[in-house]
């Protein structure tokens, strides 16, 4: 079965979370093809041999710098269209998943989107969708070609199989409203501080807090667990506490020994950043909260009677 | 700036995936998705900026989304248009995104906007789809637009931190649930609302054929329900003055502190 694979990339680099879609998608017989776009990119290709890619197709024009949707969905229908390709795979991102679903639109193939594994049964194509706060997992198939997928983040790893990939260089002709939204300023963020993928211990805030003002309580806690501070998008883009600091699908990826969720809804995409925690303790005041569902110790709580009592508790059994 | 805002209709509580159909149950009550009430406020803030123009509800559900969409309406947006049709239902991201596009087209608004997410399907894709229809520029993640003429500039979040795009209208928006808070109906809000026009088309009335959309249009399909991993044993408590107690008692146990 022929798959290609979206192949994201950062700076020079392709990143992993493609390269274990290709890995996986190799490890499962599909002859598996890498697809590049940007401008500037053509030595990326080899790197996508080495991961399990027979072949990377290449898009390479000056309209494709910058990371937005639009253009690429106009390459891979492109790319689909001349070989015939059963499957395109991604690997989840913000550009990957409005890429992914353009392409849907204008091939009108089938998207499933957040599988947490793909396996071929009898030579078809199936899925693993876990739903509803991941509380039930589905196999989920298509009724036609081509197949489209996005993996949720970390789901698999990339295999160097050291292989060598044939290149091809694809046409690059877009559509004109493709290129009309345009990128003014390109988020290069530098991350200050040590980082909280290091720590033992995560004290997260959410919107829970009520305020920026409030992420004092979650700090005061953070220290007297001798840990650090992380946050959710909604308290980042919210310009609460800084963006270095998110944890979740579009931050970090954090497995600390111990992880308390302070106002923290436990959305999907918070979640695929800290399931991997040692310990997991949520405080937050609605019963039915997702946190719930993956929390070892859940707490329903106000965080205001809660965390200032605890951080109390923590420092004097740590003097005592 | 005349602004449409596609809001879904979704089942309120716990939800269930109905085994007989695999598809969610969605015979209870239902509400406004949360995630689509930053969307209605965005745009009434875009409205109230330029100090003209109109806000457009879309959607396409049951009948009784139309109680959801008066939710938004007592917010204050100006009117609502609802899909409905039975062909309609079990419909994926293709036929949904295709039943919408044909609305939107009617519509002709200046600027598109969708919520974060579905909170049932926690999809966040649709507005690409659309976009791709309606061959419109589109911006996702929003977590702050401003207008300048006839443009947008939009922050956008990323793996890697935040963009600036802009984009000319007409354009479709993806708006981040942190982007504002919304605003609670006032009682006057909810008055109103009883008065706005609420249409409700079918599939016939926007052009769209039947095989089309719902099951029949639709290009994935769930096979199989199965039982999850399971993940180990949890605790829940309630606090009654003692959960810090319990807390550091439960980190001692684990040997955390
Ligand atoms: C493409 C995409 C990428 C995303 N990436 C990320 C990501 O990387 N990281 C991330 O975190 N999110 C991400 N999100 C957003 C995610 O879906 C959620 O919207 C977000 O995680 C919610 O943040 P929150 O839990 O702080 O806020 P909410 O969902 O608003 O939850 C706040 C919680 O606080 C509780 N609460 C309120 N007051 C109190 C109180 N006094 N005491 C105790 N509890 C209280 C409430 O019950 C609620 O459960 C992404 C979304 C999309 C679409
Ligand atoms: N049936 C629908 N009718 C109108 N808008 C919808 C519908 N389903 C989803 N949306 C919009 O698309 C956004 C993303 O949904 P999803 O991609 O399903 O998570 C939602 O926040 C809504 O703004």
């Amino acid at each position: 079965m022929a798959t290609l694979v979206f192949l994201e990339h950062h700076g020079d680099e392709l990143l992993k979370g493609g390269l274990g879609v290709l890995s996986k998608a190799a490890s499962i017989g599909d002859e598996a093809a890498g697809v590049v776009v940007g401008s500037g990119v053509g030595a990326l290709a080899d790197v996508a041999g080495e991961f399990g890619a027979a072949r990377v197709y290449v898009a390479d024009a000056p309209e494709l710098e910058a990371p937005l949707p639009q253009p690429r969905v106009d390459v891979l229908a492109r790319i689909v269209e001349e070989t015939n390709a059963d499957a395109v795979l991604f690997a989840n991102s913000v550009l990957a998943a409005d890429t992914a679903a353009g392409l849907a639109a204008r091939l009108d193939a089938g998207l499933n989107w957040d599988l947490v594994d793909i396996a071929r049964r009898d030579g078809k194509l199936i899925g693993t969708r876990p739903a509803l706060q991941d509380s039930i997992y589905a196999d989920v198939g298509w009724t036609s070609t081509p197949q489209l997928a996005l993996i949720r983040t970390g789901s698999f790893d990339p295999a160097a199989t050291g292989g060598s990939a044939e290149v091809v260089d694809v046409d690059v002709r877009l559509e004109d409203f493709s290129t009309t939204a345009r990128m003014i300023e390109q988020a290069h963020e530098e991350s200050e501080g040590p980082s909280i993928e290091d720590a033992d211990v995560v004290v997260a805030g959410g919107r829970g807090l009520g305020g920026p003002e409030n992420f004092t309580l979650v700090e005061e806690l953070a220290k007297a667990l001798g840990g650090a501070v992380g946050a959710t998008r909604a308290v980042v883009d919210a310009g609460w506490y800084p963006y270095s600091t998110q944890v979740g699908q579009t931050g970090r990826t954090v497995s600390p020994k111990l992880y308390v969720a302070c106002g923290v809804s436990g959305a999907i995409q918070h979640k695929v950043g800290m399931q991997g925690s040692g310990v997991i303790v949520a405080i937050n005041k609605d019963p039915h909260a997702p946190i719930f569902e993956f929390a070892d110790l859940g707490v329903v709580g106000d965080i205001h009677q809660v965390v200032p009592k605890l951080t109390e508790l923590v420092t004097q059994r740590k003097s005592g | 700036m005349k602004i449409a805002v596609c809001v879904k209709h979704v089942p309120e509580g716990a939800k269930r995936i109905d085994p007989e159909t695999k598809r969610l149950d969605r015979s209870g009550e239902g509400a406004l998705n949360p995630f689509d009430a930053h969307a209605v406020e965005e745009a009434l803030r875009l409205k109230a900026d330029t100090g003209e123009g109109e806000v457009v509800l879309v959607s396409l559900g049951p009948a009784k989304a139309q109680d959801a969409l008066r939710k938004a309406l007592a917010m204050g947006a100006d009117r609502a248009v609802l899909v409905t049709d039975d062909a309609a239902s079990g419909s994926d991201l293709v036929a949904t995104s295709r039943v919408l596009a044909q609305v939107l087209a009617r519509q002709n608004a200046d600027l598109v906007l969708f919520g974060q997410q579905g909170n049932d399907s926690d999809g966040a894709v649709l507005w690409a789809a659309v976009a791709d229809r309606l061959r419109l520029p589109m911006v996702s993640q929003a977590a702050e637009v401003t207008r300048a003429d006839g443009s947008l500039r939009v922050k956008r979040q990323t793996e890697f931190g935040y963009d600036v795009i802009e984009a000319p209208l007409p354009a479709v928006v993806g708006v981040s649930d942190a982007i504002n808070e919304p605003r609670y109906p006032s009682l006057k809000g909810i008055m109103g609302a009883k008065s706005k026009p609420q249409e409700t088309l079918s599939l016939q009335d926007v052009d769209v054929s039947a095989d089309t959309v719902g099951e029949s249009g639709s290009k994935t399909e769930v096979l199989e329900l199965k039982t999850p991993p399971s993940r180990g044993a949890s605790r829940k408590i309630e606090d009654d003055g003692n959960a810090a107690q319990a807390i550091v008692d439960f980190l001692t146990e684990k040997r955390l502190i």
